[in-house]
């Protein structure tokens, strides 16, 4: 495989809306985003958002009612027929549901698409096999899609996506259906694929841990419309959006049992987060030995976002209003992210 | 009863009538399963969402197969029998029997095909799409094979209904198994001949539905 620095999508406000039996949805409002060509793109909603509907406009599987989606400079959405099929070879997709072919064998799968192409039977299969050799399935080429494990099954499909060389892979829910482990499997390979071949990936979850392992920027999704977009590291510190909260909430948990913040609430009860080196300081001694206010842990976690630590503190710190606003200074000037928790 | 022998039929008259069922069977079954399976992926392919969606085609095409579909056999094989003498230029015989049979069989092919294409999941189909086949390759390549087994079922089941169907054919005289267990076993109050007919029916039903359950299942891999 030689490597494609190509890949770089343009949304231009994209808007997607349906009309059936005299009731129009709306899919997609105005959406506009970049993602540059060898980065992985995240895009993170529930159910209903439209992030799948936003990928399926990359491929043309739908057209946008208006706006322009570019790739590499060239708008796929108004292409038809014949040059839109050619335009779709250059894009790879993987699904929840894998969508294989259960009469043909994996080898066969993989091939499929070089066969649409006018490659011979030998070609195909021959490059079918590096390509499953890359997701680490060379020994299983002639067995059926029904004779495979999940995580297998997705392997196929992405050999599948990655036969033709793509300069794009588009994944929607790709793990959605696996469990923890296996889910962690198919990340690793699609890091991979993206480090070794630099091809741009989009990513379409509603699993922030996929973010999280994977993606470099973000997109959360809500009834249509982009709510917030920016880095992962920037997204999980300083979420905005109370759709983005929630979800970068189910990585880093900031919610005390109610019990506790009725009691505890109020002045000197703070979360703050911390980034790589800032968690190795010694910060609750700090503030007893050197502010000398008194303080509660109350909860302490951490968690590894792509290069970057993230470590979470939620404290209670007694003393008097003056020794309250040395200990504010303290911190401010040690962690990325402070604030007030309120009951 | 019998003018004093126990049956009437000869091996004689016996295999002449197999031979004209399985004339009337197979003529039948290819010209209808090749007229079925075109309207049948013309049925699938354009209805709504289809990846060839043309309502209008796919409206009136169903009011035809519904059209014949609601005939019985005997009916629509009285019905037909200027069209079956334009066509064969005879209106008894074999042949004459195998025109209405085809017309009746094509139809119902028609539905199972339509329903077999159905069943293949549409992510199957959206998975071509997004490699950019074009819409024969999505037939030929994807829905064709992965519906192969049960259209091979479905096949089977027509077959079986076309077996149904030869009995009537005596009426335009194109005898057949059929038309021996009518004229001799019932007509006639020959037991064995009645016997020896059903046997075969039997023998020729179960057989065709176990190649057909036997092809099928090699074809299905799930």
């Amino acid at each position: 495989m030689s490597t494609t620095p190509a890949g770089g999508i343009v949304f231009e406000g994209v808007t997607k809306s349906y009309t059936r039996r005299a009731v129009t949805t709306t899919a997609l409002r105005n959406v506009s985003l970049q993602v540059a060509a060898g980065t992985v793109f995240g895009v993170i909603g529930y159910s209903g958002a439209g992030k799948s509907t936003l990928i399926r406009t990359v491929n043309g599987l739908e057209k946008p009612t208006s706006g322009r989606v570019l790739i590499d400079g060239v708008d796929i959405s108004s292409l038809r027929g014949r040059e839109l099929r050619a335009a779709q070879k250059s894009t790879g997709m993987i699904f929840q549901q894998f969508n294989l072919l259960d009469t043909l064998t994996a080898r066969d799968n993989v091939a499929l698409p070089l066969r649409l192409d006018g490659v011979s039977p030998a070609d195909a299969r021959r490059r079918a096999d590096e390509t499953l050799d890359f997701v680490g399935l060379s020994d299983k080429g002639a067995r059926h899609p029904g004779e495979l494990s999940g995580g297998q099954k997705q392997r196929v499909g992405i050999a599948r996506a990655l036969a033709r060389n793509p300069r794009i892979l588009l994944s929607d829910e790709s793990t959605s259906a696996l469990d923890p482990s296996t889910t962690a499997q198919i990340l690793a390979l699609l890091r991979e694929i993206n480090r070794e071949y630099g091809t741009t990936i989009v990513v379409v979850t509603h699993e922030m841990d996929v973010i999280k392992d994977l993606a470099q920027e973000v997109a959360v999704m809500a009834d249509g419309e982009v709510v917030e977009h920016g880095s992962v590291l920037d997204t999980f510190i300083r979420p905005r959006a109370a759709v983005t909260r929630d979800f970068v909430d189910t990585i880093v948990p900031r919610d005390l049992p109610r019990r506790v913040t009725d009691h505890l609430g109020g002045e000197g009860l703070w979360r703050m987060l911390l980034l790589d080196a800032e968690v190795e300081q010694p910060l609750v001694t700090g503030l007893i030995r050197d502010v000398g206010v008194e303080v509660n842990l109350l909860h302490a976690d951490m968690t590894q976002i792509q290069d970057h630590t993230v470590g979470q503190m939620i404290i209670k710190v007694s003393g008097t209003p003056n020794q309250l606003g040395a200990a504010r200074r303290y911190l401010a000037e040690r962690v990325v992210e402070l604030e007030e928790v309120v009951a | 009863m019998n003018g004093g022998k126990w049956t009437l039929i000869t091996p004689d008259i016996y295999l002449r009538a197999l031979g004209e069922t399985l004339q009337m069977l197979g003529v039948s079954l290819v010209l209808g399963s090749l007229l079925g399976i075109v309207l049948g992926a013309i049925l699938a392919l354009t209805r709504r969402g289809g990846i060839l969606q043309n309502v209008p085609v796919n409206i009136v095409l169903g009011a035809i197969v519904n059209l014949v579909r609601s005939l019985p056999f005997i009916i629509l094989l009285v019905a037909i029998l200027p069209f079956t003498r334009l066509i064969v230029g005879t209106s008894i015989g074999v042949w004459a029997a195998i025109v209405p049979l085809t017309v009746m069989v094509a139809p119902y092919i028609a539905r199972l095909v339509e329903n077999s294409l159905l069943e293949v999941p549409a992510g199957v189909v959206e998975a071509a799409r997004a490699m950019g086949a074009s819409p024969l390759q999505i037939f030929w390549r994807f829905l064709l094979p992965e519906a192969r087994g049960s259209l091979i079922l479905a096949l089977t089941i027509a077959t079986v209904g076309l077996i149904d169907a030869t009995a009537m054919a005596g009426t335009v005289g194109a005898g057949g198994i059929g038309d021996l267990a009518l004229s001799y076993g019932y007509q006639r109050y020959d037991g064995f001949a009645m016997v020896i007919t059903c046997v075969t029916l039997i023998v020729l039903v179960q057989g065709i539905q176990a190649i057909g359950s036997s092809f099928a299942r090699r074809y299905r891999r799930r």
